[in-house]
């Protein structure tokens, strides 16, 4: 009559074998992964992140970046991420487990109220244009529904005679004697975008040009060649392994 | 063998059991300190919770107005409401709701009450830490596990106290059969530290490498969501329809038959279609979502037929439209949970607006409604004051208008922002998708701030009992005293 036991078992083995599927057998199969060799690049993927990417990481992080913004393109034909430029490699595939090994903490993100940034260095590497957005986005993109983020710079009044300094922003309405420079977290967060590119040819990636040319020329998504990666990939056309 | 809640004094209905029951007024003079704490903090981190809402949705409204104070920006005020929201209110509001239950259903008093107290404050602490945190910059990153490691562990610490208070007393229960609510709070209450503590230890304290990361969190969020939040939630309306209105349960054996199901295949969702794992990760739990809406239908039939069974109107005037609007919420927000795992579905709509939809469905339309009913209810329970029938009224048509308002505008914005974004032969580029957007955001804060209004009426209505009581309690003794000395009112 008292079922007390029984139910603790029961619940207890019924929530656990989520557990076992979705917390141990995934970490057994992708929990392990380490850097493989890049079929079209021939380098360790993906490449270890540089110390001022990493610190950038953090501010993307504390700054809660990936609120707006997702780090995961689906495979080309599952919604049309490739029109927007989003993806990086050469392939039907786009990311993968193997692309977020040194991701720290994994950002990738539930909305997409701004673009997809998982390919960021790849499409827009340049650090100028990059601070210029982030300290107000309505210079280089009008219109943008994405707040300034104004407090990762410093407003400071030159003396008398002293130059802007080298990374003063380029702005046409601020004072003459006034400069507005990026502060240390702005850098290494554009240092962190910058390394954002997943383009590496892996196993579970295959390259497009597997197939026939002229039907890869006629069914190949338009987007994949309107990315900037065209140009560093697929020097190789071997598939990985 | 089911002992469904009477409407009347407990009466034990235990066939030759040695042990007598305790007496309702007992068992709620036990309840009375912890639960009564537990329910003004959660509506005081409810009311915080809309305040940084409102802030948040203000970046839609007026972009530029908030880029000067590095705390004010989305990327902080967003997961400083929902993580107020769901562990300041939702968690607290639920063990409170929770733990009167346990006791009222085991007719025996509230265990180790110091320890839910001491419980209840440390959990606190550890929420006023975890939301600097968010604000400072020192967020871990991880959606719903925001919380630093200093912050979680002292909420983890906070949860065990309350926990063992919770099953002390259903271990010492003077009814020994079980109805089904226990059931599902029992489970609810023992998977929490098994799912928080494997969060914190794979994620903040010897994290797992990569992408792994994600599933974690996923897999949480979901256990959180479906386990902690609808068990409690569904064990709360399985107890208070039958309470309210006076009726029985439509059917007990569907509450269980909903309770297995719900443990078995609920707790696989959750992992979004066309992540970058290995195709059988996404396919496993979308087929799990499909099979729990079984109970999904089962929650409906309960409800439905446990409410318009005999011709009468069903009694209990407006606790009863918490529960019921609590009740039919989940399955709305189910149903759209599981649009989102077909494969359309969610080549449509994931990464839209229309999740939050879904979720503030979830927690909002169908959890906080419901405990909203619950908390009215035990409050008149344990202070022996009734809040006034209009200010209830009042609180639940904004609280239902708000939350309907803000998931009808962001589900519908959802639907054409990813019928945009997933559409390979448009020709709009993104900015124009993302603006397009923008009408129907500032619509759901329209939503924000009934609901804001709905929150601070809630607090204002359990303050107000508990100063009534501070003189009614005080003017009732007078009474009881002075009986026949005269009129004292």
């Amino acid at each position: 009559m008292n079922l007390g036991p029984l139910l603790f078992l029961g619940t207890f083995f019924a929530l656990a074998t989520s557990w076992f599927g979705f917390v141990l057998m995934p970490q057994l199969q992708i929990g392990r992964q380490q850097q493989v060799e890049a079929a079209n690049t021939g380098q360790p993927y993906p490449p270890r992140p540089a110390g001022q990417a990493v610190q950038g990481e953090s501010i993307y992080r504390a700054n809660g970046c990936f609120y707006c913004h997702s780090q995961q393109v689906r495979p080309i034909g599952f919604g049309a991420d490739e029109r927007f430029g989003w993806d990086g490699r050469q392939s039907k595939v786009q990311s993968v487990a193997q692309d977020y090994l040194f991701a720290q903490p994994v950002m990738l993100g539930s909305q997409r109220i701004g673009p997809d940034l998982t390919n960021i260095g790849l499409r827009n590497p340049d650090a100028a244009w990059q601070l210029r957005h982030l300290y107000n986005p309505q210079l280089v993109s009008p219109g943008s529904t994405m707040p300034p983020y104004r407090f990762l710079f410093e407003k400071r009044k030159l003396k008398f005679g002293e130059k802007r300094s080298v990374d003063a922003l380029q702005l046409d309405n601020i004072p003459a004697d006034y400069e507005i420079v990026p502060t240390a977290e702005a850098k290494v967060l554009v240092s962190y975008l910058q390394s954002l590119h997943s383009e590496g040819i892996l196993f579970e990636a295959p390259p497009l040009t597997n197939r026939p040319p002229a039907e890869a020329g006629t069914n190949a998504p338009s987007g994949t060649n309107a990315a900037p990666v065209a140009t560093n990939s697929a020097s190789t056309n071997l598939p990985a392994k | 063998m089911s002992a469904t809640p009477s409407t009347k004094q407990p009466i034990s209905t235990s066939n030759g059991d040695a042990l007598t029951a305790v007496p309702g007024v007992e068992i709620d003079a036990s309840c009375r300190p912890p639960v009564m704490l537990l329910f003004v903090s959660a509506a005081v981190w409810l009311l915080l919770s809309s305040v940084f809402g409102i802030i948040a949705s203000m970046t839609f409204h007026k972009a530029s107005m908030l880029g000067d104070t590095a705390a004010m920006t989305y990327g902080r005020m967003h997961p400083a409401a929902l993580n107020a929201l769901v562990y300041g209110f939702a968690i607290q509001a639920g063990l409170g709701v929770g733990l009167w239950m346990l006791s009222h259903l085991g007719r025996t008093r509230l265990a180790m009450t110091p320890v839910i107290v001491l419980g209840a404050i440390l959990w606190n602490i550890g929420m006023t830490l975890g939301i600097g945190a968010i604000f400072y910059g020192d967020s871990a990153g991880f959606e719903w596990l925001e919380f630093p490691r200093y912050s979680s562990a002292l909420l983890f610490v906070g949860y065990l106290s309350m926990g063992l208070g919770a099953i002390v007393t259903f271990h010492l229960r003077r009814e020994r059969s079980l109805y089904i609510s226990q059931w599902l709070l029992a489970a609810a209450i023992l998977w929490f530290p098994w799912i928080y503590s494997t969060a914190q230890l794979l994620l903040l304290v010897h994290p797992v490498r990569g992408v792994m990361q994600a599933v974690i969190d996923w897999w949480y969020i979901n256990n959180l969501t479906t386990i902690w939040l609808g068990f409690t939630g569904l064990a709360a309306v399985f107890y208070f329809i039958p309470k309210i209105t006076g009726r029985a349960l439509y059917s007990h054996y569907l509450g269980v038959f909903i309770f297995w199901i719900l443990a078995i295949f609920g707790s696989w969702g959750g992992i979004p279609n066309a992540s970058p794992l290995p195709r059988w990760i996404p396919a496993l739990s979308g087929a799990a979502v499909m099979i729990s809406l079984v109970a999904v239908a089962g929650v409906a039939v309960n409800v439905w037929k446990s409410i318009s069974g005999s011709a009468q109107k069903p009694a209990g005037g407006n606790l009863i439209k918490f529960i019921v609007f609590g009740g039919f919420a989940y399955v709305v927000a189910s149903l759209a949970g599981a649009i989102l795992c077909v494969s359309k579905g969610s080549e449509i709509l994931n990464f839209t607006w229309f999740l939050p939809a879904q979720s503030q469905l979830m927690i909002y339309g169908f959890f906080a409604m419901t405990m909203f009913g619950a908390v009215y209810f035990i409050s008149g329970k344990l202070l022996q004051v009734e809040v006034c029938a209009g200010k209830i009224k009042a609180h639940f048509w904004l609280a239902a208008l708000g939350v309907i308002v803000y998931a009808v505008a962001l589900a519908a914005g959802g639907v054409q922002q990813g019928s945009g974004l997933s559409d390979a032969h448009a020709t709009s580029s993104f900015l124009e998708i993302a603006k397009g957007t923008i009408p129907f955001i500032r619509a759901s804060t329209m939503g924000d701030m009934l609901m804001a209004i709905a929150n601070l009426l809630f607090l204002v209505n359990l303050i107000g009992i508990l100063v009534r009581v501070g003189r009614t309690g005080y003017t009732a003794a007078m009474v009881a005293n002075t009986k026949t000395a005269g009129v004292r009112s």
